[in-house]
C-alpha cells in the first residue's frame, strides 16, 4: 500500500515542469522556471538559426557569427561583453548546433539585470568590422584544426553525417568546411545577423532563484521596443529515401580502428522515437548495457562501444552506433558483433526488466538533471527549438509507455542495412618527415 | 538521447582556467570525525529527492611504489569489478537498474568513489558502496581484463596530441615524482603489478582514517548515521605508512621537447614547477594567474594570442596546487607555421607579468570575478560535494566560504608582482611542442 502510494505521488510530480511562458508584442518568447535551491540563475537567449539554415559555399556562418557576437556594439565596445559578466562574478558562453544558436550567462541571481541589458543590446546593435571578422575567422579555423583535422574519430563522424544526408542541409558540419571558412566575408555575416537575430526568432530562458514577475518586467523593459523582423521564408529540402547501404573509409594517422554507423531515424515527435530512445539505452547506457557486456567485457574486441538515438531535431535524423577496436582486433569483427547485437532485438524483444531499467535511467536522469539550473535551461531550450518545451513532458510520458515489443518493432523497422551509412577509420602509422 | 545530444555542439569558449563569494549565514556542512577515524561531512538539502556521496581515500598515485606506477589507478578501477559476493555485472546492473551511478576516479593525492541515487534507493546504494570499498574480490580474470583495457586506452591516447604533450610535460617537470607519471601507468609497469600488490595496496591504504566521506542531498543526519551503522560498522582503523617523496626541482635552463606528428596544429605547453596548495601565496598566485591566462577573455594570453592575433582557439594557463608542489602551465594549439610567434607571445606575457605591475582595473576585475563567482561553485549538490571534499582534504576549514573572500580581497598589486617574480620562470621553463616540426621550424 505504501509502495503504491509513493509511486503515484512520484508519477504526478516527476514530469510537471513549472515553466511560465510569455510572448512579448514583438514576438519574443520568454520561458521562466523558478528554482530557489541556490542564489544563482542562468539567463539564456536562443535564436532559431543553425547550420541547417546555411547554404553551399557559406557553411559555418551561424557558428562564426556566434563568435562575432562577443565583439562589441556601439554602446559596449569591443572585448567588453565577457569582461563585464566576469566582473559581476558570472560566466558566459555560447553554443551552435544544426538547429539553433544559443548564448548564456550564469551568475548570482541578484545580478541578472546585467545579462538582460547586454543581450538586448547585442540582438540588434552588433558592430561587424572587416578586421575583426577576418581575425575571428582565423580563430575558427584553428578550432576546426583542433576538433576535426587532428581528431581522426571526429573526421569519421563528420563524414558519416555528410554521407547519410545527400539532400538535407544536415549534411554539413556546424563548424563549416575549411574552404568555406576561408571565403566567408563580413557581408555574409551582416546578412545572416540582420535576417535571423530578431525578437520574433528568439526565445529567452531563465532558470534559477528569480521571481518571474520581476524578471518578465526587466525583460520587457530591455527587449520590448526592439521591432519584429519580417517573417523568414525557408526552403525545406527533404532527404530522399536511402536505397542501399553507404560505406566509406578514412585513412589517417591513428592508433586504433574505429567505426560509426548511422541509420535513418524519425525525430522525437514521431511516436517511434520513444522506443528508439529505449533501444539506445538498452544497448549503451552503462556497464550493464548489451554492447558493453558483449563487445567490451565478454569478447574484449572493443575498447568502447556505444549507440544512441539522436531525435532532438526538427527533421528526421539518425540512430548511431560506434566502437573503437581493441588493439590487434579487426574492425570487421567489431562491426559484425555490433550488428549481431542489433539482430537479437529483431528476433526477440528485450526483457521487461531491461525496458524497465531504461525507463528508470531516463526518469532518474530527469530528476538528477534538476540539480543543475544550466542543464534544466538547456533541456527546455533543446525541446523548444524543435517544437515547444512541452515536448519534454510528452517525451517523458512517451518513454513510460514503451513496451518490449515496441523496441523489437522499431529495431526491425529502422535499424536496417539499406538505410545505414558506415564510416571506418583505417589507422596509418605516423610517417616521419 | 538526453545524455548524448550535446556532444557535437560546438562551444565557443573553452575556459578551463576559470574558477570561481559571498557570505553565508548557515554553515555549509556539518563535520564530524567518527570513532574509526573517518571524517564525515554532511550537508542536508531537501529540494530534490536525490543523494550524492563522495568518498575520498588517500590512496592516490603519490603513495604507490616507484616501480608499480598505475597501481593506485588499477586498484580503484577494480573496486566495482566484483566483490566477495557480487560479480562485476551484478554491481553495474543493480545500480543502473535504479538509474543511479556508482563510479571510481583516480587521482594523485586521493582517489574517489562516488554514488548518486534517488532517495528511495539510498539503502541499496550504501550497501553497494560499502561492499565495493570493503570487500573487493580482485579476481585474476578481472585484473587481466582491466589491465588489457587500460593498455588499450594508453595506445589510444597516442592519437591525442594534447595527451601526448601533457605526458611529456609532466615527465620533464616532475622527474621521478608521481605527479610526473601517467596515473594509469605504462604497459611495462602494469605487467609488473601482481594481485598481491593490489590486495596489499588496498589493505594498506583503504582505511577509514584515510577517508573523507561527503554526503549531500535529501538525507537527514539520523538517516545517514543509521546507514553508516548498518553498512560501515566493520571498517576498522589501522595505521598506514607514509612515503617520503623526492622533491622535484626547477630546471636551470629551458628544456625543449619536440615531438614529431603529422598534424595540422602544433600543440604547445610552456611551464614549470608550481606551488603547493598550502602555500600562503596561493591567493596572490590565483589573482595573478587569472590576469595572465586563467580568466578566459579577461586574461592577457587570450587577449593577445586569440583576440588580437587570431592564432588559437583555446589559450589558457593554470597552477595545479596540490599536496605537493604542482605545475604551472600555459597551453594553446596553433597551426604549425604560427608556433614560433605564439610561443614568443606567451613568454612575453609571462615576462611582462614578472616585470610590470598589473593595472588597477585588472586587479579589481580579477578580485571581483574570483569573489563574486563563489556562489556558482556551490550551487548544486554535485558541486557542493566536490567543494567540501577539497576543503577538508586541504584543511581549508568550513568557514572557507567566508575566508576565501578575505584572502582574495587582501591581495595587492605588489603581492602579484612579487608572486609573479617568484613563481613564473621565463629562463627555466619546459617547452613541449607536438606537431609537424618541418612546418613549425622552431627557433626554440
Amino acid at each position: 500500500m505504501l509502495f503504491i502510494l509513493l509511486f503515484l505521488l512520484f508519477h504526478t510530480h516527476a514530469y510537471a515542469l513549472d515553466v511560465s511562458e510569455y510572448t512579448l508584442k514583438n514576438g519574443l518568447k520568454v520561458l521562466i522556471l523558478e528554482d530557489h535551491k541556490a542564489p544563482t540563475a542562468t539567463f539564456q537567449i536562443w535564436y532559431r538559426v543553425g547550420s541547417r539554415d546555411e547554404n553551399t559555399g557559406k557553411t559555418g556562418l551561424s557558428h562564426l557569427l556566434e563568435h562575432m557576437m562577443f565583439k562589441g556594439t556601439k554602446k559596449h565596445g569591443p572585448k567588453t561583453f565577457s569582461q563585464a559578466i566576469q566582473r559581476a562574478g558570472g560566466t558566459d558562453n555560447a553554443f551552435t548546433s544544426k538547429e539553433y544558436t544559443g548564448y548564456f550567462e550564469l551568475l548570482a541571481s541578484d545580478r541578472i539585470g546585467l545579462p538582460i541589458e547586454l543581450e538586448a543590446d547585442r540582438m540588434r546593435n552588433l558592430i561587424l568590422t572587416k578586421e575583426a571578422v577576418l581575425s575571428e575567422r582565423d580563430v575558427v579555423m584553428e578550432e576546426r584544426r583542433l576538433h576535426y583535422e587532428d581528431d581522426p574519430q571526429r573526421l569519421v563522424y563528420e563524414g558519416v553525417v555528410a554521407m547519410a544526408f545527400m539532400n538535407h542541409p544536415y549534411r554539413w558540419p556546424v563548424i563549416g568546411w575549411m574552404s568555406d571558412l576561408k571565403g566567408l566575408e563580413p557581408d555574409d555575416l551582416i546578412n545572416h545577423y540582420q535576417t535571423w537575430y530578431a525578437p520574433n526568432n528568439a526565445v529567452i530562458i531563465v532558470v534559477g532563484d528569480v521571481k518571474k514577475e520581476e524578471i518578465l518586467s526587466k525583460i520587457t523593459d530591455a527587449f520590448g521596443d526592439i521591432p519584429a523582423a519580417p517573417a523568414i521564408k525557408t526552403v525545406k529540402t527533404e532527404e530522399a529515401q536511402q536505397r542501399g547501404e553507404r560505406r566509406f573509409f578514412v585513412k589517417k594517422e591513428a592508433e586504433l580502428p574505429f567505426i560509426v554507423s548511422a541509420y535513418k531515424a524519425p525525430d522525437i515527435r514521431h511516436e517511434d522515437g520513444f522506443a528508439l530512445d529505449v533501444l539506445g539505452s538498452i544497448l549503451s547506457d552503462g556497464k550493464s548495457s548489451r554492447l558493453y557486456q558483449s563487445l567490451v567485457y565478454e569478447q574484449q574486441i572493443a575498447l568502447s562501444a556505444w549507440a544512441g538515438y539522436e531525435g532532438l531535431y526538427k527533421d528526421p535524423f539518425l540512430f548511431l552506433t560506434g566502437a573503437t577496436a581493441a588493439f590487434g582486433k579487426n574492425i570487421e569483427d567489431v562491426e559484425k558483433a555490433i550488428n549481431a547485437e542489433i539482430e537479437k532485438f529483431k528476433k526477440a524483444p528485450p526483457s521487461e526488466r531491461e525496458v524497465q531499467k531504461a525507463k528508470n535511467q531516463i526518469e532518474a536522469s530527469f530528476i538528477m538533471g534538476q540539480d543543475s539550473i544550466y542543464m534544466q535551461a538547456k533541456m527546455i531550450g533543446s525541446f523548444e527549438m524543435i517544437g515547444g518545451w512541452r515536448l519534454w513532458e510528452k517525451y517523458l510520458e512517451g518513454i513510460r509507455k514503451v513496451s518490449p515489443e515496441d523496441v523489437r518493432r522499431v529495431t526491425e523497422k529502422y535499424l536496417v542495412s539499406d538505410t545505414r551509412t558506415t564510416g571506418i577509420l583505417i589507422p596509418l602509422k605516423d610517417g616521419n618527415k | 538521447m538526453i545524455k548524448k545530444i550535446h556532444v557535437f555542439i560546438l562551444l565557443f569558449l573553452c575556459s578551463p582556467g576559470l574558477f570561481i563569494t559571498s557570505s553565508y549565514a548557515a554553515p555549509i556542512a556539518e563535520r564530524e570525525v567518527l570513532d574509526n577515524g573517518m571524517t564525515l561531512l554532511h550537508s542536508g538539502k531537501t529540494g530534490l529527492p536525490i543523494v550524492t556521496v563522495v568518498i575520498a581515500i588517500k590512496a592516490g598515485s603519490v603513495v604507490e611504489p616507484e616501480d608499480k606506477s598505475g597501481l593506485a589507478n588499477l586498484t580503484a578501477d577494480l573496486l566495482n569489478e566484483g566483490t566477495k559476493t557480487r560479480s562485476s555485472k551484478e554491481i553495474s546492473d543493480a545500480i543502473e537498474f535504479v538509474g543511479g551511478s556508482l563510479s571510481t576516479a583516480r587521482g594523485a593525492d586521493y582517489i574517489t568513489v562516488s554514488l548518486s541515487v534517488l532517495k528511495k534507493d539510498i539503502g541499496m546504494g550504501f550497501d553497494l558502496l560499502s561492499d565495493i570499498i570493503l570487500n573487493p574480490a580482485f579476481s585474476d580474470a578481472e585484473i587481466q581484463r582491466r589491465k588489457t583495457a587500460i593498455k588499450n586506452s594508453i595506445i589510444q591516447q597516442k592519437e591525442d596530441p594534447g595527451v601526448i604533450a601533457s605526458k611529456a610535460f609532466g615527465e620533464a617537470v616532475f622527474g621521478k615524482h608521481p605527479y610526473g607519471k601517467p596515473a594509469e601507468g605504462t604497459e611495462e609497469s602494469l605487467d609488473r603489478i601482481t594481485r598481491e600488490d593490489i590486495a596489499a595496496f588496498h589493505q594498506g591504504y583503504y582505511l577509514p582514517n584515510n577517508t573523507i566521506m561527503t554526503v549531500v542531498g535529501d538525507i537527514s543526519k539520523g538517516e545517514l548515521k543509521s546507514m553508516l551503522n548498518r553498512y560501515f560498522m566493520n571498517w576498522q582503523r589501522r595505521d598506514s605508512k607514509e612515503l617520503s617523496l623526492p622533491a622535484s626541482a626547477l630546471k636551470d635552463k629551458p628544456k625543449v621537447i619536440k615531438i614529431q606528428k603529422n598534424l595540422a596544429q602544433a600543440n604547445i605547453i610552456i611551464g614549470h614547477l608550481g606551488i603547493k596548495r598550502d602555500n600562503p601565496d596561493y591567493y596572490a598566485v590565483s589573482v595573478m594567474n587569472y590576469i595572465l591566462g586563467g580568466g578566459g577573455f579577461a586574461s592577457r594570453l587570450m587577449d593577445n594570442i586569440r583576440d588580437n592575433k587570431g592564432l588559437a582557439y583555446d589559450v589558457h594557463s593554470y597552477f595545479s596546487a596540490n599536496k605537493y608542489a604542482g605545475s604551472f602551465q600555459a597551453g594553446f594549439q596553433t597551426k604549425n607555421e604560427s608556433a614560433n610567434t605564439a610561443i614568443a607571445e606567451a613568454l612575453k606575457e609571462m615576462e611582462r607579468m614578472r616585470t610590470e605591475p598589473v593595472s588597477d582595473k585588472e586587479l579589481s576585475d580579477a578580485k571581483s570575478y574570483l569573489t563574486g563567482s563563489f556562489p556558482l561553485r556551490i550551487d548544486s549538490n554535485r558541486k557542493i560535494a566536490a567543494f567540501l571534499t577539497a576543503v577538508e582534504y586541504y584543511g581549508l576549514g568550513l568557514d572557507y566560504v567566508d575566508n576565501y573572500r578575505k584572502f582574495i580581497e587582501a591581495v595587492t598589486k605588489d603581492d602579484i608582482l612579487r608572486a609573479a617574480k617568484k613563481y613564473l620562470h621565463t629562463g627555466s621553463y619546459v617547452l613541449v611542442v607536438v606537431g609537424d616540426m618541418e612546418k613549425a621550424a622552431l627557433k626554440y
